[in-house]
């Protein structure tokens, strides 16, 4: 019943690796993976996915008091709850899918040493249960935005822009950080402060015109800052300045451009020079 | 030590025909090494502070040079000492370690079961996971779905389908990943030591299947210590030892080389002027095993009687030969032993005289609880510790099974009970 049905040629074997064992096994581990995953958290407590919003919407209410009632910042800009609400919820899943992935190969030993699949799976599962997530925070984010009065506006249909360089820089940081933990343990921490310093260095608790004229350029190299400061303008608030506008010009984006693809090919040969040796190395 | 093609002396006509089929594994001069760290630099602290200071490492040979095929249908075995490069070619095997340098060239799907539920998750039920296992052991997810239910049914789980793994028991697991094993439907099994679980019922099972896979189209790879499973089932066995093949063919031989291999003298070379036997041994084991209920088995029940024996053979004469024997737990507890001098049998000289066998014989009164057994064995000259002809770590394997809820390394409660009544 098995083989004999199929012709059966010996073919070369080529051990592990990244992405190794065809393209259809790759996609149906990594769904399999992330909506196990995913299920796993929402729908062990009855409340699942409501604690998974809590915590976000805590971060916010938090900051929301600070910034308005004792820094007095948010009053001066335009819609200041949502962005911050949409900032906060964002880079959430950028924060939350880096941090957990940084441990995931090392956590998914058992697997890695035990069975033969493409690595690839195991931090791009994590980066795929984080969009999961993410896509049904934004939908409660949308429902505030509308709620306080935003309305409506056609750049809302420009998200996937926003989110897709987003996803990528995630993915890739992901990526280095899960083959480097194999080696350097001392990675999650760092990385752990690193996030930290992104998250106050990245504008969103502030909007960018706070900041000096003369740090705004420095700041703007940051591919997040990029990122959020487009998204400001498409989605909460179209006389916001845009990226290219808050960083000078559109040639001083260079920078932030060469770092984004910098970081993605970083990732991408970290992990697949890394992947063959993982099972050994741990 | 070089190679033997061992030819059996009565070859059946199935074996035969199995080795006229076409190979399903070719491999060709695989070499492995690791290259094991003297000192582990794991952070980036340490690397940033000393970054002239390279990387100590020290060489460790796993696989020199080995070539073998397996046929298509054959059920293959692979036996060796503990650290002899079993489980690294069976993980080469597998693609889960990259080989240094040689060819492997293999003909259909390959699922590795290097353990039993690899990727089970205790949050999930007994179906989601019998996907999720089958997925990451290379089935296709549709393949493994149209697979569920044979899987439950072949584990006896039906009634525990949708229950969580956490809530399952430990024998409950096992079955549900031997099932998922069984069922995995490729084309190769890499298989490293899962025989011998679940009750009794449960193995004759498993004992039906595997003599079922043997007579089919599929390929097994068994890396095993259990002699008698190689015995049982393999129609080609190979014996590596450092790395090498030492020999590869008929499994009854292959097991008996094992056996040998296994008590080889601390002393072998005869640099120290003892007599050498022509193989290199002072002393033979020529067979050792387990018996309970008159019949040999790797498997006994929780208090049935136990039985040890080991037939030794001398190639030239052994003044004041002790047998010692040792029983250890899977965590290297000991637990009893014996040791006996050949004087103890009536009558006898205190001498093992060249071309006679000493059968050595233990009946154990079976108090163990269930677990992983192995035996231990040591063999002195002059009844004196500082001449061993043999100090083996492990010359048999056994394993108890049993469900009496027992606390503690044995059984050692004869009754115990409670008496309830006013006080006094």
């Amino acid at each position: 019943m098995s083989a004999s049905s199929e012709t059966l040629e010996l073919r070369e074997v080529r051990g592990p690796s990244a992405l190794g064992g065809g393209t259809r096994r790759f996609w149906e581990l990594l769904w399999l993976m992330s909506l196990t995953e995913f299920k796993r958290a929402y729908f062990g407590t009855v409340l699942g996915y409501f604690w998974s919003l809590l915590r976000p919407l805590m971060l916010f209410a938090v900051l929301l008091f600070v910034f308005t009632r004792i820094f007095r910042l948010g009053s001066a800009v335009e819609n200041y709850p949502v962005l911050l609400l949409f900032n906060v919820v964002v880079f959430g899943f950028f924060q939350e899918s880096t941090v957990s992935a940084v441990t995931s190969v090392v956590a998914q030993e058992g697997i890695v040493r035990k069975t033969q699949f493409p690595r690839l799976v195991i931090p791009l599962s994590i980066v795929l249960t984080g969009l999961m997530n993410l896509g049904l925070n934004l939908i409660a984010v949308f429902a505030f935005i509308l709620a306080y009065g935003v309305a409506p506006m056609w750049t809302w249909l420009l998200l996937p822009v926003i989110l897709l360089p987003l996803t990528m820089l995630t993915t890739a940081i992901s990526m280095l950080l899960s083959a480097l933990y194999v080696r350097f343990r001392d990675v999650l921490i760092i990385w752990t402060v690193a996030a930290t310093v992104l998250f106050y260095g990245t504008p969103l608790l502030y909007p960018i015109e706070v900041a000096p004229e003369g740090l705004r350029a420095p700041m703007m190299v940051n591919p997040l800052a990029v990122i959020f400061e487009q998204a400001r303008v498409w989605i909460i608030d179209p006389n916001a300045p845009t990226a290219a506008e808050a960083a000078g010009s559109v040639w001083r984006l260079i920078p932030a451009l060469v770092i984004f693809v910098g970081v993605c090919v970083l990732g991408w040969r970290v992990f697949t020079r890394e992947a063959p040796r993982i099972a050994e190395a741990l | 030590m070089p190679l033997e093609e061992i030819v059996s002396p009565t070859p059946e006509a199935p074996d035969a025909e199995v080795a006229a089929r076409p190979a399903a594994i070719e491999v060709r001069n695989l070499v492995k090494t690791f290259e094991i760290p003297l000192k582990r630099v794991d952070s980036i602290k340490e690397r940033v502070l000393h970054p002239l200071q390279g990387v100590q490492t020290r060489r460790l040979v796993a696989l020199s040079d080995i070539s073998f095929d397996v046929h298509r249908g054959e059920f293959f075995g692979i036996v060796g000492r503990n650290g002899t490069g079993k489980s690294t070619l069976l993980k080469i095997l597998a693609s889960i370690y990259r080989a240094e340098a040689g060819s492997i060239r293999m003909a259909g799907r390959v699922a590795p079961f290097i353990e039993l539920g690899v990727g089970f998750n205790p949050d999930l039920t007994a179906r989601e996971n019998v996907i999720l296992n089958g997925v990451l052991m290379g089935l296709r997810r549709d393949d493994a779905e149209s697979r569920l239910e044979a899987v439950i049914e072949f584990a006896e789980l039906e009634e525990f389908a949708d229950l969580k793994l956490k809530n399952y028991s430990s024998g409950m697991l096992v079955r549900l990943a031997f099932a998922v094993m069984i069922q995995s439907d490729s084309d190769i099994l890499l298989i490293d030591e899962v025989l011998a679980v679940g009750d009794a019922a449960f193995q004759q099972k498993c004992k039906d299947v595997f003599h079922e896979i043997r007579g089919s189209d599929r390929t097994v790879v068994l890396v095993t210590h259990d002699m008698s499973a190689v015995e049982q089932y393999c129609h080609r066995a190979m014996l590596l030892d450092g790395g090498d093949i030492v020999a590869i063919g008929d499994p009854d031989e292959v097991a008996h080389r094992y056996l040998r291999l296994n008590f080889a003298a601390p002393t072998a070379d005869g640099e120290d002027g003892h007599p050498v036997a022509p193989d290199g041994a002072e002393l033979l084991l020529l067979d050792a095993w387990v018996e309970s209920a008159g019949e040999r088995t790797t498997n006994v029940e929780q208090g049935a009687g136990i039985e040890f024996h080991a037939i030794f053979q001398a190639p030239a004469d052994i003044p004041g030969p002790s047998f010692g024997f040792v029983i250890n737990n899977a965590e290297g507890v000991e637990i009893g032993g014996f040791g006996l001098g050949l004087e103890s049998a009536e009558g006898a000289p205190d001498v093992f005289p060249a071309g006679e066998q000493v059968h050595v014989r233990a009946k154990i009164a079976n108090r163990l609880t269930a677990g992983r057994y192995a035996v231990q064995c040591w063999v002195h000259r002059n009844h004196s510790f500082a001449e061993p002809l043999i100090a083996s770590p492990r010359i048999l394997d056994f394993v108890v099974y049993g469900t009496d809820a027992t606390v503690g390394l044995v059984d050692i409660i004869d009754e115990a009970g409670l008496t309830l009544g006013p006080k006094q």
